[in-house]
């Protein structure tokens, strides 16, 4: 995995200010800005997985995906940088239809079984199906067999319920600085690693800091000791550690 | 607060760390030689292992993580020892559709292996790629190598049967 994925624009030193639209509203934005964080700041919300406020964008999930005016291709909001003139769409009957398929692939994918899930009424994924009112998966189930990783004496990592969103990596690349975990494979095959697809507990470069398993959206990553339903996972510290990194900054 | 970056040794004394090593210098150990480090590891060793991964991303200062995945993202590059002889069965689109899996198949079961293993006799190791490039030769298989397109399953076998039988590989590595 490389990063970052967020391109800037080639021989611009300073940002412009430019103007577009969102869903019919004209919108100013600095041209280092993403389409999804122009709508955020104007109140437009556009349904989101992997990204997350704090780390560099992805643009795994593809839940994002927004019309633009003039291009064939539906593209997501969180990797693309707005440009001047654009007409952005954020929601149609078309989107939202990609958006509860999309949804619809990541439950057939692996074994996301809700009422025995440790983050069951605290997830991510759950909570975006019911609010982009996916109410029946029309592909069949592919129930692979995957593992469970409880060698960490803190945490434990369940492959069954994971998206691939790659926060985990991200968070603990750029802001723990420790980069421990990645993506090894292609395709159906992916898994999230740490180290050299070593058991977590045996690794040498996590510090158990615990970020991953915070920035988690789902119950793949959750800590020891908790049943069905008890992980509550706190995201207050990335805004927190992101300002405070910021502030030294020239 | 400083701390002294140590250049790590390489894994063991064999001679081919040297051609690994002399790679890393020709890109300056920085952290974007990382694919062409794992070309001259896979070239020189056959595969890659633990050990040269680990010695890999400690001289680029590459996490480990990182390595791992790169490894295992192209198919060029294999985990595993290979055996005396490699038969590479193209899985891209065009030979897919021309009859690849049934090629795989026959392979299987002549020869009781999977994709990725090798036969406990070492002699062959079967793999399988993503498009080796010669998709107007579908369906089509390297052979040590060689690539021979437009094959059936007879074919296959009979060439495999060659490989075999033949001299164990010419590539001899003085360790
Ligand atoms: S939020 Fe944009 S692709 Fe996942
Ligand atoms: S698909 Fe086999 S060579 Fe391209």
């Amino acid at each position: 995995m490389t990063r970052p994925s967020v391109p800037k624009p080639a021989g611009v030193a300073q940002p412009q200010v430019v103007t577009l639209r969102i869903d019919g509203r004209d919108v100013s934005a600095r041209s280092d800005e993403t389409i999804l964080s122009v709508a955020r700041q104007n109140r437009i919300d556009i349904p989101t997985l992997c990204y997350l406020d704090g780390l560099s964008g992805w643009g795994a999930c593809r839940l994002c995906l927004v019309d633009i005016k003039g291009t064939p291709k539906l593209l997501p909001a969180c990797v693309t940088l707005v440009r001047e003139g654009m007409e952005v769409t954020t929601d149609s009957p078309r989107l939202q239809k990609y958006r509860r398929m999309v949804l619809e692939l990541l439950f057939s994918e692996r074994n996301h079984v809700c009422s025995v899930c440790v983050s069951n009424g605290k997830c991510e994924l759950q909570a975006m199906a019911q609010r982009l009112g996916m109410t029946h998966v029309s592909l069949p189930y592919r129930y692979p067999r995957l593992e469970f990783d409880s060698s960490n004496d803190l945490f434990r990592m369940d492959h069954n319920r994971c998206i691939l969103c790659t926060r985990c990596v991200r968070v603990c690349d750029e802001i723990e600085g420790a980069h421990t975990w990645d993506c090894r494979g292609r395709g159906i095959e992916t898994r999230i690693i740490s180290d050299l697809n070593e058991p977590w507990g045996e690794s040498s470069t996590c510090t158990r800091c615990g970020k991953c398993v915070n920035v988690c959206p789902t119950g793949a990553l959750s800590q020891k000791g908790t049943a069905v339903a008890e992980m509550t996972k706190r995201v207050t510290f990335l805004p927190y550690l992101t300002l405070m990194r910021n502030s030294d900054e020239p | 607060m400083s701390l002294v970056a140590v250049k790590p040794s390489p894994p063991s004394n064999d001679k081919r760390w040297k051609i690994v090593d002399a790679t890393m210098r020709r890109h300056g150990h920085e952290p974007r030689a990382l694919i062409e480090t794992l070309h001259t590891v896979q070239e020189t060793f056959g595969y890659l292992d633990d050990q040269a991964l680990r010695y890999v991303a400690l001289s680029l200062r590459t996490p480990l993580s990182k390595v791992y995945g790169v490894a295992t993202f192209y198919h060029f590059f294999t985990l595993k020892p290979q055996g005396e002889h490699a038969c590479v069965v193209c899985m891209g689109t065009a030979c897919y559709i021309k009859g690849a899996p049934q090629l795989l198949e026959a392979i299987g079961q002549k020869y009781g292996i999977k994709p990725g293993q090798t036969t406990a006799d070492n002699r062959l190791s079967l793999l399988t790629a993503r498009c080796v490039g010669s998709c107007g030769l579908a369906p089509a298989v390297v052979f040590d190598g060689e690539v021979v397109g437009r094959l059936d399953k007879s074919d296959t076998l009979a060439r495999i049967e060659k490989l075999i039988c033949a001299k164990p590989a010419e590539v001899q590595h003085d360790t």
